[in-house]
């Protein structure tokens, strides 16, 4: 395949710490089967920015899902820093998610009786080297309205909270479902900024979804799914910053 | 605030926001726990009290009465083996002249010794003093007469003993162990005006009642050194010569044994209340975990997500749960103290004791604890359960569209009568039939409650009504000293007034079927009596064979005899025969236990001629005061009971306890009823919010939606309550099953009002709630809808 051509060509220094291998997801709905995942396989590198990119319905956010240990593979595996994810079981998930994981979720996901300050807090207050929840917030530029609940914040603030949770922990791993899909490109590019330095200057390895061509200037690689496959993948030689970007 | 971790915040937030369900379960957990504790410590109290002043007092454990024996046998009564202490006593039935009551009055007079205490069955002193030594005109009353007439020591009452009247001057108030419930032998219900006991000096009464150098009662303490049943046999061996009627122990003893009944009744209402009420809160916060949890899925997948574990995610809803059921639990036991205090003094209005101890043991407050607590554990164990077994990604997700499907209704071709919102209503239920059906279960049980608790006044109504109009006829039963010929009979007939006299004789007998016995009376009447008849299941009148036996159905229980059966029937009075008889009917009778029996048969069987022993009476009500007054002057009438006096005791003694105890469950079933309900709206409101959101922006007013969730509730709670019908149906035969007592045994009648009522009180909760979801539909935010997802 062209992908692993591809791969072998330009990663081999970069240690591969997911590697996911002949992953399927099918959603038993009654009569009908949905078929998310046909078989995917591709790999992480520690430190490197991915991009995912397709249309609605290609199976993104399943195959952020799975390898986020939220959710299992109807068959593959996915191996992380050599551990099998899909044969972990539930408590060893949930470590998983505890101390290397952090997420930003398609849908904000805040909690509504929580401050911001507060939804950021529930997950330092069981991180192991986290951040000031209030340093967090600082980063995504909401310092002013730390103590709002979420009702009181606007589509994109709580996106920005969410993404301020996700980074607050320090996670070795950064999963960002649609983090920019409701804010305007200003915003957008500040919460960008955000992850990138927090991919650059942590190393964090990150992998962000998102249906925006641009945003995928600043990735290191590109990963096209379609109706379950992966169907390409590019390598950025020239990686934009985020305030380089235009949309 | 900063020390508390930003879950425990959500917690509070949480339990704020859903502040009004909370409360509503908490005062249904406090509900559970209040009856448990006030009945327990009511019955402990009782108890406690109970035992601690027959102790202290000095109650006898066993008694006998005969006719007359002289004192020199007291030396040989002492030497029967097993005997702590024993007393002999010079007991006299009197009449009673109180100044401003005209009814007749009765009592007893005990003779107290001369010098002393009283070995046995001494007497506290509530005022006033003892009796001097040597004066033959001061007496002590029981408190209940005492009270019940206002007279206070220091004012005289006039007693008439053999025939001679006699002034005295009450010089105290006493209650005794022997007396603590004061109620007449030939009684059912107490009649503290008309009955009282008294004491007087032993050389006193014993002039009075010709008993000088003799006794006629005989009190004995046990050493335990022997059985009961050996002691009572050398005693009845000695005694019988001179007219006993054989000793018995204190289960027999008449105050004693209703005390008991009283307190097993109580013990009984202590299991099965808290057992109803505790689980009705189990199901509730089982109901309403559910649902809450399902619609914080999403915030359960969020926190699992960032790494919180099962146990963490479970132990915050669970710690709501504990905090909701500690409150509930604070209050019950404050509640449950408070009643029970209120009740135990309620009670002392009818059991006379010196002081009551209240005791709350710390097991109760421990088990109430245990069981609310596990009432909070089963309930919300599941729940959590299942919502942290929801994989995070599919929790997260808003819940998929479900397959709505046309409903059965519309299935049917009937689709053209409902609207369209109908149709939304029918397919709503329909597609989630289990939790559909659990909330119309929770408002049943509501509904259920109030059957449950309301139908005792129907019970009481129809007990009163087979009792005092049915069965009984006569206006007045008079009742004479001891068995009388038949010109007593003739006698009263001649009285002005009178219209109709009808004589039965009653005998103290010993039943007896293998090694079950049971000392009741037997009375002998006849089958032309139109006064008084026997009634069967179908409350028909039953013929008295003219051999054979017919027993309160409830004594056929205990004595474990149907009819067909044969027992042996041992006299206790005279000459004391004994026979085998047949049982040929059991009669249906609320109130007491006895036997009945053809009169003649009965006098052939007690080798007597025409013996009566009292005589039932109807009269022109002109005439009343007349029949009155001349009944006090024949001394062989040793009382007389008016049908509608009896009537009123019945009401005092038994009827307006249950009739507080009514109110008291319709109480709880007010809060149970509206608790379920408002939870129910509650939740419902909670779980389509956003759907109802999106469609009042989608154009449909407040009235439309508002018909959606509110005509769904208005669906569910009128299949309830049917459904609560039965369920109360079926609670109430529980509870009335267990409740059956010597005492009385209550129908399991249910009124249409009582459903209607029941079904009243739920529809009114079902209004309020609907009120009040339909005022925070009003101000559904449409921005915070269109802002969150979906
Ligand atoms: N819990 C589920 N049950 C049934 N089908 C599901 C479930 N979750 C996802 N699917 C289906 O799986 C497919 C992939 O879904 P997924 O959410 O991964 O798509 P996506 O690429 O993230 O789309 P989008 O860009 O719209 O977020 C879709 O067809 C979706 O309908
Ligand atoms: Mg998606």
């Amino acid at each position: 395949m062209k992908e692993s051509l591809l791969k072998e060509n330009t990663a081999t220094a970069k240690t591969a710490i997911f590697e996911v291998r002949g992953l399927t997801k099918v959603y038993g709905m009654g009569e009908v089967e949905v078929h998310a995942l046909r078989g995917v396989d591709m790999d992480l590198y520690e430190g490197e920015l991915v991009v995912l990119l397709g249309p609605s319905g290609s199976g993104k956010s399943t195959l952020l899902n799975i390898i986020g240990g939220l959710d299992g593979p109807s068959s593959g595996t996915v191996t992380y820093m050599s551990k099998n994810l899909t044969l972990a079981t539930d408590r060893e998930l949930t470590e998983y998610r505890r101390r290397h994981v952090g997420f930003v979720f398609q849908f904000y996901n805040l909690i509504p009786s929580l401050t911001a300050k507060e939804n950021v807090s529930i997950v330092t207050e069981i991180a192991e080297n986290p951040m000031d929840p209030a340093d967090a917030l600082a980063i995504v530029g909401l310092s002013e309205r730390k103590d709002h609940f979420p009702a009181q914040l606007s589509g994109g603030e709580q996106q920005r909270v969410a993404i301020a949770r996700a980074i607050a922990k320090n996670p070795s791993v950064l999963l960002c479902d649609e983090p920019t899909g409701a804010l305007d490109s200003e915003t957008g590019i500040v919460v960008l900024e955000a992850l990138d330095r927090v991919n650059r200057e942590l190393g964090t390895t990150t992998a962000l979804i998102t249906h925006n061509m641009d945003i995928a200037s600043m990735a290191d690689r590109v990963i096209h799914l379609k109706a379950g496959h992966i169907s390409e993948v590019l390598i950025n030689s020239e990686k934009l910053s985020p305030g380089e970007l235009v949309w | 605030m900063s020390s508390l971790s930003s879950l425990n915040k959500k917690l509070f937030r949480d339990l704020w926001r859903m502040k009004g369900q909370a409360l509503a379960i908490i005062l249904v957990v406090a509900c559970g726990v209040a009856t448990y504790v006030m009945s327990i410590s009511t019955y402990d109290s009782l108890e406690t009290t109970r035992t601690g002043f027959n102790r202290e007092y000095r109650f006898a454990d066993i008694f006998a009465s005969l006719k007359r024996a002289p004192e020199s046998l007291t030396a040989r009564l002492s030497e029967i083996p097993g005997i702590e202490r024993i007393e002999t006593r010079v007991v006299a039935p009197v009449t009673v002249d109180i100044e401003g009551f005209e009814d007749p009055v009765t009592g007893l007079v005990s003779s107290l010794p001369d010098r002393g205490e009283p070995l046995l069955n001494n007497l506290y002193l509530r005022s006033g003093r003892f009796l001097e030594p040597g004066r033959d005109n001061e007496v002590l009353l029981n408190e209940a007469f005492a009270k019940s007439h206002k007279i206070k020591p220091g004012e005289s009452i006039t007693i008439t003993v053999n025939g001679r009247q006699q002034q005295l001057l009450v010089v105290g108030i006493a209650l005794s162990p022997e007396h603590i419930f004061q109620i007449s032998p030939t009684a059912f219900y107490p009649d503290f005006k008309r009955y009282g006991v008294m004491w007087m000096n032993r050389s006193a009464i014993s002039t009075a009642y010709n008993m000088e150098g003799a006794f006629n009662d005989v009190v004995i303490s046990l050493s335990g050194e022997r059985s009961e049943e050996e002691v009572l046999e050398r005693l009845d061996l000695i005694l019988e010569p001179y007219g006993s009627r054989g000793g018995y122990g204190r289960e027999y003893q008449l105050s004693h044994r209703y005390l008991t009944e009283e307190l097993k009744g109580l013990q009984k209402m202590a299991t099965v209340y808290p057992v109803i009420f505790l689980g009705v809160a189990a199901f509730l916060l089982n109901v309403v975990m559910t649902r809450m949890i399902s619609t914080e899925r999403e915030q359960i997948a969020i926190l699992k997500a960032f790494g919180y574990d099962n146990l963490e995610v479970g132990y915050l809803y669970f710690k709501l749960v504990l905090i909701i059921s500690a409150i509930g639990l604070a209050i019950g036991i404050y509640a449950g103290v408070w009643l029970g205090e209120n009740l135990s003094n309620l009670y002392m209005e009818f059991y006379r004791f010196p002081y009551l101890n209240y005791v709350l043991r710390p097991s109760v407050v421990i088990i109430s604890c245990l069981i609310s607590l596990l009432a909070a554990i089963s309930g919300t164990l599941l729940a959590v359960r299942r919502a942290v077994k929801l994989s995070p990604a599919v929790a997260m997700r808003p819940e998929p569209p479900v397959s709505y499907r046309a409903t059965f209704i519309e299935r049917l071709g009937l689709q053209s009568f409902i609207s369209q919102p109908g149709r939304m209503i029918l397919r709503h239920l329909e597609r989630r039939p289990v939790k559909s059906l659990m909330t119309v279960v929770g408002i049943a049980f509501g509904c259920a409650i109030m059957v449950m608790g309301t139908c005792f006044g129907d019970a009481i109504d129809y007990m009163i009504d087979v009792e005092f109009n049915i069965s009984r006829h006569d206006d007045l039963i008079v009742s004479f000293i001891e068995p009388t010929s038949g010109s007593a009979l003739n006698e009263l007939k001649s009285l002005e007034g009178v219209f109709h006299a009808e004589p039965f004789r009653s005998v103290p007998v010993k039943l007896v079927n293998g090694h079950k016995s049971y000392r009741t009376t037997l009375e002998g009447t006849s089958n032309e009596n139109r006064l008084s008849t026997l009634l069967d299941q179908d409350l028909k009148k039953i013929e008295l064979p003219p051999e054979g036996i017919v027993l309160t159905e409830h004594l056929g229980k205990l004595l474990g005899v149907r009819p067909g059966d044969r027992l042996t029937i041992e006299v206790l009075e005279g000459e004391r025969p004994i026979k085998e008889a047949q049982v040929a009917a059991l009669v249906k009778q609320f109130v007491g236990v006895s036997a009945y029996m053809e009169i003649d048969a009965l006098a052939r069987f007690m080798r007597e001629g025409s013996a009566i022993s009292g005589v039932r009476l109807t009269f022109d009500p002109t005439y009343r005061a007349d029949i009155y007054s001349r009944l006090k002057d024949m001394p062989r009438v040793a009382g007389s009971l008016a049908r509608e006096d009896a009537l009123q005791n019945f009401n005092n003694a038994m009827a307006e306890q249950i009739y507080i105890f009514i109110f008291f469950i319709i109480s709880l079933a007010t809060i149970i009823a509206f608790g379920v309900v408002y939870n129910s709206a509650r939740i419902a409101l909670a779980e389509r919010q956003r759907e109802l959101g999106s469609l009042r922006v989608l154009g449909y007013t407040r009235g439309e939606v508002s018909y959606i969730l509110l005509g769904e509730l208005a669906i569910l709670t009128l299949l309830a309550i049917p459904l609560g019908f039965i369920i109360g149906r079926g609670l109430a035969k529980y509870i009335i099953d267990s409740m059956q007592t010597e005492l009385y045994r209550i129908p399991l009648v249910i009124e249409s009002d009582t459903y209607a009522l029941s079904a009243l009180v739920v529809l009114i909760a079902a209004v309020i709630s609907g009120i009040i979801v339909r005022e925070k539909l009003d101000h559904l935010d449409l921005v915070e809808v269109l802002k969150t997802k979906e």
